[in-house]
């Protein structure tokens, strides 16, 4: 398994830099799921960065569209686009939109979907893999998602409805790093043993250490052979991961970063 | 007319997509549990392989239908227009981001479903979905027109509703094409010119044929797509009528009438009188009835235009 500890820190730095950049953002979500956007390009996916559009690629949507600064950092490491566009986060003009939005032929290259209002990405992760289904082509569909977008209504129709219909092509990982908004999730809403819940409505479920690569990469192999139902990762992760006066705390989910802490939080990594 | 020769666009929308299942095989139907309601069980009969069945769960219709789309497929979403655009607009909002090839394809529009009372009545869904941009919309009159707006949208590249009804209708007769995008000038007149959509042009050509009969002059257009307008035939009726007259099954506020309000109110102010649900919900009751209350009925149409004429 390949090591990703140099790639993860290019990321951090850069979505530390994007973030202080804009002047806004959602910093601890997006360095907690470094990790995972790492594992899913670097060890997972069959892809190529030179050809974004290549047929047989397998498709990777983000759900929780606000912790794009890892998507797109992750994209920009692994050779979809310059590096010097991310600088270009939340700016009029830019194809690194606030909250990522595809269009076809115009979207930054990578995006595969618009996200941002939450809940919505599995769904759409759903009628990609049906079309894969449908056409019998062997791509594989991954879709990041958060914990607090387990709360959405969607989000339950949606778990519902791939673990019933077998939509066996398709893999989730959930960043479980149990912040929201507006503070922790066991106080704003519980999700109680969200893995035991998946697992009854007819999924697979790993649950894996979500800052550690070769974890998280197993189980997406093993998701990835499991022909009979479709597969959740939980990726139990720290937010703001990397930063000290970052981790865990719920008020990091979306603040902009002073160039203080930017400086203090660019020593730590 | 005779009971037996009228038909339903929601009649239109099932059979429409059978025969489109059968041309293109990039056509799949996603059905929120209103199966036979929307007739989409003709195609599940047809094409089980490309008919998705969700449950009770429009929010994640749309956002399948959305993922369909992504994969090259033309999905149909398809329920009750109470409930899409009502239950999911913002699943078809962020659709519509991404100019996504999603058709949003919605029966019971209207009174239609008038014995179910005003939680169902479904009159504010063209407002709903002409906000959003990329969105066509679009609103058959009869049966044949349901069956050509169903193929018709499949050939364009983008988001796009398609209200319909579950009232029986006659077929429109008119030698004009129906062509989205397009107006059918049926006839026009001097004193008003009458713009109507979907079922509403029957009770609208019966009222002008009355008012003509008794010395008015009255056109009647129907205009079949309510985005993108129209525009030169709304503003050719605004040149050569005193007055326009919407017609429409919906709420006055954001339908029909608002829409040619808007474009004319700067193209050429003219006097505008928009008839409709006026800031109220339905109730439960037949359709007839409930047009009768909400002055939709052809005499109250007539009397209305009287009306706007003292002199006359």
């Amino acid at each position: 398994m390949k090591d990703l500890s140099t790639q993860t820190r290019s990321i951090r730095e850069n979505i530390l830099s994007m973030i202080a950049e804009a002047g806004s953002g959602h910093p601890g979500g997006s360095l907690g799921s470094v990790e995972i956007f790492a594992s899913l390009y670097f060890n997972i996916i069959n892809h190529d960065p030179k050809v974004p559009t290549l047929p047989q690629r397998d498709r990777v949507l983000l759900s929780a569209g606000h912790i794009c600064p890892a998507w797109y950092a992750t994209l920009a490491q692994a050779g979809y686009f310059e590096m010097g566009e991310l600088l270009t986060l939340r700016k009029l003009g830019s194809r690194l939109q606030g909250h990522p939005e595809y269009k076809n032929g115009h979207s930054l290259p990578g995006i595969e979907n618009s996200s941002g209002p939450l809940g919505q990405g599995l769904s759409q992760a759903i009628g990609l893999a049906l079309s894969f289904k449908l056409d019998n082509l062997p791509n594989q569909v991954y879709c990041v998602m958060s914990d607090g977008e387990q709360q959405e209504g969607q989000t339950m129709e949606a778990l519902l409805y791939a673990g019933s219909n077998n939509i066996s092509n398709l893999t989730i990982l959930i960043d479980r790093n149990n912040i929201q908004l507006s503070g922790n999730t066991k106080d704003i809403l519980p999700l109680r043993d969200l893995g035991r819940r998946i697992r009854q409505f007819g999924w697979t479920v790993f649950e894996v250490d979500g800052h550690n690569t070769d974890q998280i990469t197993n189980a997406a192999l093993k998701a990835k052979d499991n022909k009979f139902s479709p597969s959740a990762i939980i990726c139990h992760t720290t937010p703001g991961k990397g930063v000290s006066f970052m981790e865990n705390d719920y008020t990091w989910h979306g603040k902009k970063l002073s160039k203080e802490d930017y400086q203090k939080a660019l020593r730590e990594l | 007319m005779n009971q037996a020769d009228l038909k339903t666009t929601r009649d239109g929308l099932g059979d429409g997509l059978v025969e489109l299942g059968q041309s293109n095989k990039d056509v799949v139907v996603v059905n929120a549990d209103l199966e036979e309601s929307t007739r989409t069980h003709l195609f599940k009969e047809e094409f089980p392989q490309r008919y998705f069945q969700v449950g009770v769960a429009e929010q994640n219709m749309m956002g399948i239908s959305a993922g369909l789309a992504l994969g090259g497929k033309i999905p149909f979403a398809t329920s009750f227009a109470i409930f899409s655009p009502g239950l999911n607009w913002e699943q078809i909002r962020l659709a519509c981001i991404s100019n996504l090839n999603i058709k949003i394809a919605s029966t019971h529009a209207g009174f239609s479903n008038g014995p179910d009372g005003a939680s169902h009545q479904a009159l504010e869904d063209i407002a709903l979905t002409r906000v959003i941009p990329n969105m066509t919309v679009v609103v058959p009159s009869d049966y044949e027109q349901a069956k050509q707006a169903v193929k018709q949208i499949a050939e364009i590249k983008g988001p796009c509703y398609l209200r319909l009804s579950k009232t029986p209708t006659p077929i429109l007769k008119t030698d004009q094409p129906f062509i989205i995008g397009k107006a059918q000038v049926l006839s026009q007149g001097k004193d008003c010119s009458i713009i109507t959509t979907g079922n509403m042009i029957h009770q609208s050509l019966e009222a002008a044929e009355i008012l003509n009969q008794n010395g008015y002059e009255v056109g009647v257009i129907n205009l079949p797509t309510i985005k993108p307008l129209d525009k030169k035939v709304i503003l050719e009726a605004a040149q050569h009528s005193q007055l326009i007259v919407t017609i429409e099954e919906h709420q006055i506020a954001g339908g029909l009438g608002s829409t040619i309000a808007e474009y004319l109110s700067q193209a050429r102010p003219i006097r505008i009188i928009r008839l409709g649900a006026d800031d109220q919900f339905g109730e439960s009751g037949t359709v007839e009835e409930l047009l009768n209350k909400h002055n939709l009925d052809t005499q109250s149409i007539v009397n209305k235009i009287k009306s706007l004429f003292p002199t006359k």
